[in-house]
């Protein structure tokens, strides 16, 4: 069966209407260097043959047993609860329901998720999720466009993807993006102060911020609020359970990667993006929104809802095309809170945060490995490198240890509750190896 | 359909009310209401902002779809009906009482029709 189901016939026919001969005209703007004359695949394979080739593939990751880096993505204790109900086939393989409400059980999980999110936030409501952190973040940055406010001003200290997500978006919309620049390491208040007015939509804020540390949250959004802009605080999960909400900082929209909530490191992927807003921002929440109601019957039921503001009714006026969401992982979030509880997931946070402060007063102690910053900070931190970061990573690599990440000038170095006290100090005592090596 | 004499209207269906010389408020005719349908959300600008003949200053929403509404002036916006935003219904109620803005400094405005101009473009367009 052929998958192109019109026939030679129809597409002469299709092409006399459009006035050109061959179908390869339509594609004479592409480049030459981006055609692919022909695709040079292997011979087909045997299931047997795949499998083998798989592994063999497979074979060549290493899967570290201590893990000291972040910068994103966190390795947190997966609960066996959460894989042994997000792997059952009816969630596995169930697709976006076309005839939503026909589908009541995936609709009621996501409702759960929605409901979580928004007690997380301290937020009114949550959308069905979007793909990762950094598209939550750039759709959370285009709900806060007004006409006359074209421009937004973004943490230099955010996540570089979500910087770079955010520059796409506003790519050819009219959206203008400038970085905030940092001041030790946290975002500069003054700057911050200076670059603000009445063309400024939104200012978006990392807490805690990519490297680590704790932000004047609460700053940033007063600041903000006094021009009339909106505030979008991405925050990680995890910390958030320990620390205030974004709401009680007075985020407008609140968004985040939920990879912590639950989900394997995995390559990156897939994770799922959480975004949470206030009532006043409800209507240029983008994506999916599912809502309680009673059926025909009286009966609790869950609905679609506020679909006038998508784009099959906003049509070119709508401010976002989103229109999917990561239920699967969504809902891999949701069991993972559940079976953490508000009470675990702060102790899961409270581990996190005592165990990098002992990592860090002990690296820090280590000549040539001080911390970079003054701030507190919640689970990450940066120390100098006495040499080139690549040999202190290497010598790490040796010993089964996934050394921290490169950054500017140093190390971002990561700690949760899954690092040991011993896993911690057989990093410190590599890391004074090295320390005498370089000196 | 409701259409009073002592208000000013565009071809795009807004009425403009004058306080004074200079002040006036803003709103969308029964006609355009009527045409709408069920109102369902209100996209109001700010106090503050500038208005501009022409220029779309605020949306509506039906179930089915969103309008632009223009300036019929050129001014500064110096209040906003908020109760629009908890209850757009009042549009399709009450469309010459929900007023959308008060626009104060106007420099400019639209030649408008009057009650008897605008009850006729709007039986013209009908009978499209």
């Amino acid at each position: 069966m052929s998958y192109i189901p019109n026939t030679d016939l129809e597409r002469k026919q299709m092409l006399d209407v459009v006035g050109i001969k061959h179908l390869d005209d339509l594609f004479t703007v592409v480049p030459q260097n981006l055609k692919v004359e022909c695709l040079d695949l292997p011979d087909p394979m045997s299931e047997l043959e795949v499998s083998k080739t798989l592994r063999a593939m497979a074979a060549k990751n290493k899967v570290y047993s201590s893990i000291f880096r972040g910068a994103g993505a966190y390795q947190h204790y997966i609960p066996s609860i959460v894989k042994s109900v997000t792997s059952k086939e009816t969630f596995v393989s169930a697709y976006t329901p076309y005839q939503a409400e026909i589908s009541q059980g995936v609709l009621q999980s996501i409702f759960e998720y929605q409901t979580m999110i928004s007690e997380l936030t301290g937020m009114d409501a949550s959308n069905a999720s979007v793909y990762d952190g950094p598209s939550a973040a750039a759709e959370a940055m285009n709900m806060t466009r007004e006409r006359n406010r074209n421009k937004v001003l973004v943490s230099a200290a955010a996540h570089p993807m979500a910087i770079e997500a955010i520059a796409t978006y506003f790519f050819g919309n009219e959206m203008e993006m400038e970085l905030i620049p940092l001041k030790d390491g946290v975002t500069d208040m003054d700057a911050l102060a200076s670059m603000l007015n009445n063309n400024i939509a939104g200012v978006y804020l990392q807490h805690p911020n990519y490297l680590g540390l704790l932000e004047d949250a609460q700053k940033a959004g007063e600041l903000t609020h006094s021009v009339g802009a909106k505030y979008v605080m991405s925050v990680n999960p995890i910390a958030t359970s320990l620390m205030k909400t974004p709401r009680e900082f007075g985020a407008d929209v609140a968004v985040g990667d939920g990879q912590p909530l639950g989900m394997p490191l995995s390559f990156g992927g897939p994770y799922v993006g959480f975004m949470a807003c206030t009532n006043a921002m409800l209507r240029k929440l983008p994506g999916r929104i599912v809502g309680e109601t009673v059926d025909a019957e009286g009966k609790r039921a869950f609905v679609l809802t506020l679909q006038a503001r998508e784009q099959h009714i906003r049509r070119e006026k709508a401010s976002s095309n989103i229109c999917s969401n990561h239920a699967l992982m969504a809902m891999v979030a949701s069991v993972y809170m559940s079976a953490m509880g508000p009470h675990g997931m702060a102790e899961a946070a409270q581990l996190c945060y005592s165990k990098a402060h002992y990592a860090a007063s002990e690296i820090s102690k280590i000549p040539g490995f001080a911390l970079q910053h003054k701030g507190d900070f919640f689970h990450e931190f940066v120390t100098n490198v006495p040499c080139d970061p690549r040999k202190v990573l290497d010598l790490l690599d040796k010993k089964d240890i996934l050394g921290g990440l490169p950054v500017e000038n140093g190390i971002l170095w990561a700690v949760t509750e899954m690092n040991s006290k011993d896993q911690i100090d057989t990093l410190v005592n590599v890391l004074k190896e090295v320390s005498r090596s370089c000196n | 359909m409701n259409v009073p004499q002592n208000l000013h209207y565009t071809k795009s269906h807004e009425w403009v009310l004058f306080l004074d010389d200079t002040t006036a408020r803003i709103g969308i005719t029964d006609f355009a209401q009527h045409e709408l349908g069920d109102l369902v959300f209100v996209n109001l600008p700010q106090v503050g902002d500038k208005v501009e003949i022409d220029q779309v200053f605020a949306d509506v929403e039906s179930v089915k779809a969103v309008s632009d509404i223009y300036g019929p002036v050129t001014g500064e916006i110096s209040a906003v009906n908020d109760e629009l935003s908890d209850s757009p219904q009042l549009l399709n109620t009450q469309p010459y009482d929900a007023w959308f803005i008060e626009v104060k400094n106007i420099s400019d405005k639209m030649k408008f029709l009057n009650a008897a101009e605008y009850q006729q473009f709007c039986e013209e367009d009908e009978g499209h």
